[in-house]
């Protein structure tokens, strides 16, 4: 790094940030809580707190008025008086739209990331594996469609799969009557497949490429088929991997919006779409609240999957 | 080469599945023809509508603003929380400031996006502020999950740095403050570059979040991109899809070239 000059350093009041320091001690605050207190506060006041005003929200009701809710605190002759509904809940669990989408999200999610799953790992492995000098080069082909624009990746496959489509173009040539692949699960299947298949292939990437190949010849000399080998040791090595992939799939999968909305009918039925028209078209804020709340419920088990995953590679990283 | 022929045909059809349909949409929008998937001559007008389009320049217009002023925000306090996160091992409620930093990265942008409008209308009812919703919301929604990209990138960086070099100055009697702007910044910058830019493009490309706390008159260009492309294709869309894959591949490509150069061990490595 930078060498020792034989200028002496400016005086140290000359640094601009000497003055901070000075001014920081001041009023009695270390540099260190302010480090702490910035990102700490910022996250209470923008990601904690909105998350419990959700949840209080979710307990009123719609009104017309602005606010469109109840408020659950009122005044009433010098009285405080809380207002709890339990309404929006009740319907999640009787009106067999939300439970249907509860369900078809996750279906939907599970199946995506399978196949994500099965597409990602082969394309990882094969990556961990490809000679030095293309390595990077195929790393950079995963990660570039993750840098350019979601919503337009999602619109390419709609020119893509549309009736007049260069699919259906394609198979036309061959004298194949046009498939309808457009507003059907399969679209939105492939749409997610699409768009979070680099999520699947980067940590599986990290950690195929960390696999200790004296294992894999180990296996071999001992008479294993490369079937075996892969089940009996590389498929249990990159666990971790491959729970950290697919919950990067599962979990935004399931709260999607634009998939559904763009390559989906008007019967694919998901949870981010439900609260999304809950919100939007009926400005019904307390049910939306309700339907959000519901949400994190489903996704809060596979993010301490992933926090556990991604835990484990950390652990892995740091003892080699 | 284990399994011969089976790694490189599935890699093939992987990369093919990933880049045709982008493919596509740039080839399309050198199409004369409106009907976008039939070819009808080669043509440049849509770029040509496209900038005289003042729906589209307006929105672009909004969300780089966005995008930079969410950007610098977030890259402060991600690079903060990733200092905390990574150089003070103990203190009170590290755990959570982990859990919360990272859970925006993973946390489904519907919920994000009806939470923090909650919290506006909330907090415009009770102190005021801010009034109506728009441009500073945004900057706040932005900034909040970007930061989350950020500390990930940065946390990496300064996970793996010579800690000796921190220690050697601060033997040499420089402040904290000091040892971190003289070693630690000139050290994680290529991780801040990356994590600024990683949160510009995540800005400029979010729709949910945008759509839940903006205001009316305030559409980034994600909202305009969607509402034209709800109602069908349109070749201007494909036009800007191509300018913005341009710019986004002249950018990585610069980048790994010069990163191959600074490091040309550690890349073959």
């Amino acid at each position: 790094m930078s060498s020792f000059d034989t200028d002496s350093p400016p005086p140290p009041h000359r640094r601009p940030w000497t003055l901070f320091e000075r001014g920081l001690k001041a009023i009695g605050l270390s540099g260190r809580a302010l480090v702490i207190a910035a990102p700490a506060i910022w996250l209470t006041v923008f990601f904690l707190v909105p998350l419990l005003v959700v949840f209080g929200i979710s307990l009123s009701v719609k009104q017309f008025g602005r606010p469109p809710y109840t408020p659950l605190l009122t005044t009433d002759e010098g009285t405080v008086q809380l207002t709890l509904h339990l309404s929006n809940y009740l319907r999640l669990f009787t009106d067999n739209l939300y439970v249907a989408a509860y369900l078809s999200s996750i279906k939907i999610a599970f199946i995506s990331t399978v196949i994500a799953l099965l597409i990602g790992y082969p394309m990882a492995y094969a990556i961990a594996r490809a000679p030095d000098r293309w390595r990077n080069i195929l790393l950079m082909l995963v990660i570039l469609p993750f840098w350019t624009s979601f919503l337009l990746r999602v619109y390419a496959l709609t020119g893509f799969m549309r009736g007049n489509g260069v699919i259906n173009n394609f198979l036309g040539l061959f004298g194949i009557p046009p498939v309808v692949m457009m507003q059907t699960d399969f679209a939105v299947y492939v749409g997610i497949v699409y768009t979070y298949l680099p999520f699947m292939i980067l940590p599986l990437y990290t950690n195929l490429v960390k696999l200790d190949g004296a294992l894999l010849e180990a296996s071999a000399d001992l008479g294993a088929r490369p079937v075996r080998t892969f089940l009996s040791i590389t498929l249990p090595l990159s666990m971790p991997g491959i729970i950290a992939g697919s919950m990067l799939v599962f979990i935004p999968a399931i709260g999607e919006f634009v998939i559904p909305s763009l390559l989906g009918g008007p019967s694919t039925l998901m949870i981010g779409r439900v609260l999304w028209d809950e919100f939007f078209a009926n400005t019904n804020w307390p049910r939306a609240a309700a339907v959000a709340i519901a949400m994190l419920v489903v996704v809060v088990i596979p993010i301490m999957l992933l926090q556990k995953a991604q835990d484990a590679v950390q652990d892995n990283e740091r003892n080699t | 080469m284990r399994r011969g022929w089976f790694l490189p045909i599935t890699a093939t059809l992987g990369f093919a599945f990933l880049y045709a349909p982008i493919i596509s949409l740039v080839v399309f929008s050198f199409n004369e023809s409106k009907l976008v998937t039939v070819w009808g001559g080669f043509s440049t007008k849509w770029y040509g509508e496209l900038l005289a389009d003042p729906q589209m320049l307006g929105a672009a217009w909004l969300s780089l603003q966005i995008a930079f002023f969410s950007a610098s925000i977030a890259l402060v306090l991600g690079t903060l929380a990733a200092v905390a996160l990574v150089r003070f091992r103990r203190f009170k409620g590290r755990t959570v400031l982990a859990g919360t930093v990272s859970a925006p990265l993973v946390m489904p942008d519907v919920i994000t996006g009806l939470a923090l409008l909650l919290l506006f209308v909330a907090m415009e009812g009770t102190l005021g502020w801010p009034a109506g919703r728009g441009l500073v919301t945004i900057i706040i929604a932005h900034s909040t999950f970007c930061m989350a990209y950020v500390c990930v990138v940065v946390q990496s960086r300064l996970a793996d740095f010579d800690l000796s070099l921190e220690e050697a100055a601060m033997d040499l009697g420089a402040t904290p403050v000091r040892v971190f702007f003289d070693i630690t910044l000139p050290i994680i910058a290529p991780a801040l570059v990356s994590g600024w830019l990683l949160a510009f493009t995540l800005s400029l490309d979010d729709l949910v979040i945008a759509s839940f706390v903006s205001g009316p008159g305030s559409s980034t260009l994600p909202m305009v991109i969607f509402s034209k492309v709800r109602l069908g294709v349109s070749p201007d869309v494909n036009a800007l899809a191509t300018i913005i894959i341009g710019i986004v591949a002249l950018g990585v490509f610069a980048a790994t070239l010069l990163q191959l150069r600074a490091h040309p061990k550690k890349a073959r490595a």
